[in-house]
């Protein structure tokens, strides 16, 4: 019974460090002009945040939540920034990216002739969009918190609720590279995630839409996130972020699942 | 493992891709030291070989052991020993040289200290030390060859598999690369690899397989398939005129076998000056004769036929 | 000249009298395998924005601007922010996978064209993805009835000047830069920031003075204000002949560059 199980549980020590080198790859390949696009992805998120919420907002003025507290237009729309921001980078690295990789520069071809199997490809992927993705939101977290638009202690807890949008955007993306046929399929992603954008609670509070529009917008996933994350920075304490986290969780698992499994069928040919 | 066990074990291997065939039943063995070649047309089943012996393509049928291990089953600790150099190189194009090899060798689960030593060794080895920080898409073909099989050593593997290794390489690269694979040869790693060229693989093969349609065709030493397959020389007759044809039928019964092309005729005989003086005999003048040795070409040739297969 | 020889001279087609269009014939024949995957994010997309933003967000914005409904407010702006994203969308990475990837001006330049028609006859088929793509999204609008005036119809040529105005600079640029990464910058550093302040979502009056004045210098908000004025009929904010002089003036500057990126890069 040990020597069957033992080796599995060593072996998971062999598959993060497999992952990892995965993560040393991306960190190599950042030379001058990728640094520049890194380093200024954060500015993206910002730069709607202050066109939306403060400039739009002006025409606004003040929205009352269905919880009954009267805040800002840019606070309402600040976090849902954050939210379609994680995912629009977890997207971005895992579909666009990753698909680059894997049909156009075929990066992966010669990465699986070594001991690393696809699923650990997949998890370094995630992991290095997860490192990414979770510094632009800390520093779009501390920009709201400068502009007061939320607490300090408030953005401390929608942090890891934002890792956690990522993650699981990361994971769906990889899973949806897995079906692309070709360019003109992140077309389509790209359509459907900006409609996910306007519609999902985030320019207006989702009790507005039409009944019908409502219950549809309510379980698409970044709909949950931006209402987990706006539940955090601005809303009243309560149970009411539960689902969001196990519905997210429940993306997470599936999509890498779902990927790893199709990788291993596309690269194994 | 006891030592006469072949490294590599395939009996009645199979891969089917939906309704197409492109390995029907093969059996091949390879043992430690040897350099073992798999020959044959473009779609003759090569490549997918490889892929399955590379531990990266599922057989759909039949038994493939690789260094006593099962290849779906112990697919990442057999893949730790292999070195593979893909017929298309698939370099990182967003790192350089160096990087190319180091990164590689972290795949392997090799420390950063000991990856730098040996991309240092490997450029040396395969004369690319000058051109360390350089980004790959620059590099010309042969480079980019050099440093493909290069990584394919960065984790000092016993088995290398090359899918066909210099194709597409000009002739100075080509003997380069064939120099390096002897060296590697003589210091006990085994060789496996496919090619279309004949002369490498008289050059580099001890062994070889003949593939054909999915199919082993011929197996044996270059020395024994030219012996068994063809005759020992080779005559070539050119005639001055529009048809060589008109010339054919009167060199019937001239060797073992009459070979009408377009632009000549080819005499299979086992003296070939001897052929030649007959050829006179007969009142006939070509415009040019040669006579040669038989070479893999001919067998090569005479068993998956002259047509274009692709 | 051997008479087989002046046969084949005799019998070699005549060169296209304006080359320039054949290279126009060579983007629509391809355009016509992938036009449908294009539909959605170049059409439909703006569409969605009207409803999702114009409606949505207009419904919170009691007093209107300017004294006009938000959502009558917006959709010109977004007529031009979207021709603005067609056409730098269609000079980014096309161009640039034109040199280093498929190398189409390549193989084109090894035919009798000049740089030129090279060039121009790219342009030509962005101009068409504009126009196509605006005159659908007019036509939806106007079932909506957020359309007031006929004048809505002078938008067309508005965002066709306003697209050359940006994409022949873009043209320019996707010729020089060395790595497709620039093109990802030129979205973050210029299209987005263009596109979100330069008078569509909200009027640039209500910016910094400094930052009021970098939005005029845009194209993009020349292309607004136009649309603007032709789609709500009123008055420009500006000088219409000004408007149109300024963008005409990126247009020229950007075919000039362009021209002679492409020359540097092809010929050699």
């Amino acid at each position: 019974m040990v020597t069957l199980v033992l080796p599995r549980l060593l072996d998971v020590s062999g598959a993060s460090r497999r992952s990892g080198s995965v993560v040393e790859r991306n960190v190599a390949a950042l030379k001058s002009v990728y640094w520049l696009l890194l380093v200024s992805g954060f500015v993206e998120p910002l730069l709607y945040l202050l066109s939306i919420g403060v400039g739009v907002g002006a025409l606004v003025g003040d929205l009352t939540l269905p919880g009954g507290e009267l805040v800002t237009y840019a606070a309402f729309v600040a976090p849902a920034m954050l939210a379609s921001s994680a995912m629009t980078g977890a997207l971005a690295e895992t579909t666009f990216n990753f698909f680059g990789k894997m049909k156009y520069m075929k990066l992966y071809d010669g990465v699986i002739a070594t001991p690393v199997r696809p699923f650990e490809i997949a998890l370094g992927e995630l992991a290095w969009a997860m490192l990414r993705g979770s510094a632009y939101s800390a520093a779009f977290l501390a920009v709201m918190v400068l502009m007061d638009l939320t607490t300090v202690a408030r953005a401390l807890v929608a942090f890891p609720a934002a890792v956690l949008v990522g993650f699981a955007f990361g994971a769906l993306g990889m899973m949806l590279s897995t079906f692309m046929r070709s360019w003109q399929d992140f077309d389509l992603m790209g359509s459907a995630q900006f409609t996910l954008f306007l519609f999902s609670g985030t320019f207006v509070p989702a009790e507005a839409y039409p009944s019908l529009l409502r219950w549809v917008v309510e379980v698409t996933p970044l709909y949950r996130a931006v209402h987990l994350i706006r539940g955090i920075s601005v809303g009243t304490a309560g149970w009411s972020w539960l689902p969001d986290v196990l519905y997210l969780l429940v993306v997470l698992t599936l999509g890498l699942l779902v990927a790893s499994r199709r990788m291993g069928r596309l690269l194994y040919k | 493992m006891t030592r006469a066990q072949p490294l590599i074990q395939a009996r009645g291997l199979v891969k089917r891709f939906g309704d197409f065939t492109a390995v029907d039943g093969i059996d091949v063995e390879v043992r430690s030291g040897e350099a073992f070649g798999f020959l044959g047309p473009n779609g003759a089943g090569k490549s997918s070989t490889m892929r399955m012996v590379g531990c990266i393509s599922p057989p759909s049928g039949g038994e493939l052991r690789i260094l006593g291990m099962d290849p779906v089953r112990d697919g990442p600790a057999i893949r730790a020993r292999l070195g593979v150099c893909p017929q298309l190189d698939n370099l990182d194009p967003e790192l350089t040289v160096r990087e190319n090899l180091t990164t590689y060798a972290r795949y392997f689960g090799i420390p950063r200290r000991t990856a730098r030593a040996r991309a240092a060794e490997l450029l040396d080895f395969v004369q690319l030390s000058e051109r360390a920080d350089s980004k790959v898409e620059p590099l010309s073909g042969g480079m980019k060859r050099r440093l493909t099989i290069a990584r394919a050593l960065v984790n000092e593997p016993e088995i290398v598999l090359l899918d066909e290794p210099t194709t597409g390489l000009d002739p100075q690269a080509r003997h380069l690369v064939w120099e390096r694979l002897f060296r590697l040869k003589q210091q006990g790693v085994t060789l496996v690899l496919t090619t279309h060229y004949m002369d490498e693989a008289e050059q580099l093969c001890d062994r070889l397989v003949v593939m054909d349609g999915g199919r082993i065709v011929a197996e044996g030493s270059p020395r024994a398939l030219i012996e068994r397959h063809s005759t020992r020389e080779v005559v070539e007759l050119r005639f001055a005129a529009e048809s060589q044809e008109a010339f054919a039928g009167k060199l019937d019964g001239l060797g073992e076998r009459v070979e009408v092309l377009p632009d000549r005729i080819l005499l299979y005989v086992a003296d070939g000056d001897a052929a030649v003086a007959e050829v006179g005999a007969l009142g006939l003048t070509p415009a040019n004769v040669l006579v040669r040795r038989s070479s893999l070409e001919d067998v090569f040739l005479h068993l998956t036929g002259r047509t274009l297969v692709d | 000249m051997s008479v087989a020889q002046q046969a084949r001279e005799r019998a070699r087609p005549p060169l296209p009298r304006v080359p320039a269009v054949a290279v126009f014939a060579h983007y629509l024949v391809g355009y016509r395998r992938t036009w449908r995957a294009g539909v959605f994010s170049s059409f439909l997309l703006p569409v969605l924005t009207v409803l999702g933003f114009g409606v949505g967000v207009g419904a919170y914005i009691d007093q209107g601007v300017d004294g006009v409904r938000y959502l009558d407010w917006i959709v010109p702006g977004l007529i031009a922010s979207t021709a603005l994203q067609v056409a730098i969308g269609e000079s980014t990475w096309p161009v640039f996978s034109n040199f280093q990837w498929i190398k189409t001006y390549f193989a084109q330049s090894a035919a009798p064209l000049r740089v030129g028609d090279i060039l121009t006859g790219h342009l030509a088929f962005v101009l068409f993805r504009v126009l196509t793509t605006i005159a659908a999204f007019l036509l939806v609008t106007a079932l909506f009835g957020a359309l007031r005036s006929p004048w809505a119809l002078a938008t067309l040529p508005v965002v066709a000047l306003l697209g050359l105005a940006v994409a022949a600079p873009t043209f320019a640029y996707a010729s020089v830069v060395s790595s497709d990464s620039w093109l990802a910058m030129l979205f973050r550093f210029a299209v987005i920031p263009m596109t979100l302040f330069a008078g569509v979502f909200f009027p640039v009056e209500s910016l910094p003075v400094a930052l009021r004045w970098l939005a005029y210098l845009t194209p993009l908000w020349h292309g607004v204000d136009l649309c603007r004025a032709a789609a709500l009929g009123v008055a420009a904010q500006w000088s219409v002949p000004g408007h149109l002089l300024y963008l005409a003036a990126w247009a020229l500057g950007g075919w000039l560059l362009a021209r002679r990126g492409f020359r540097r890069k092809l010929v050699v």
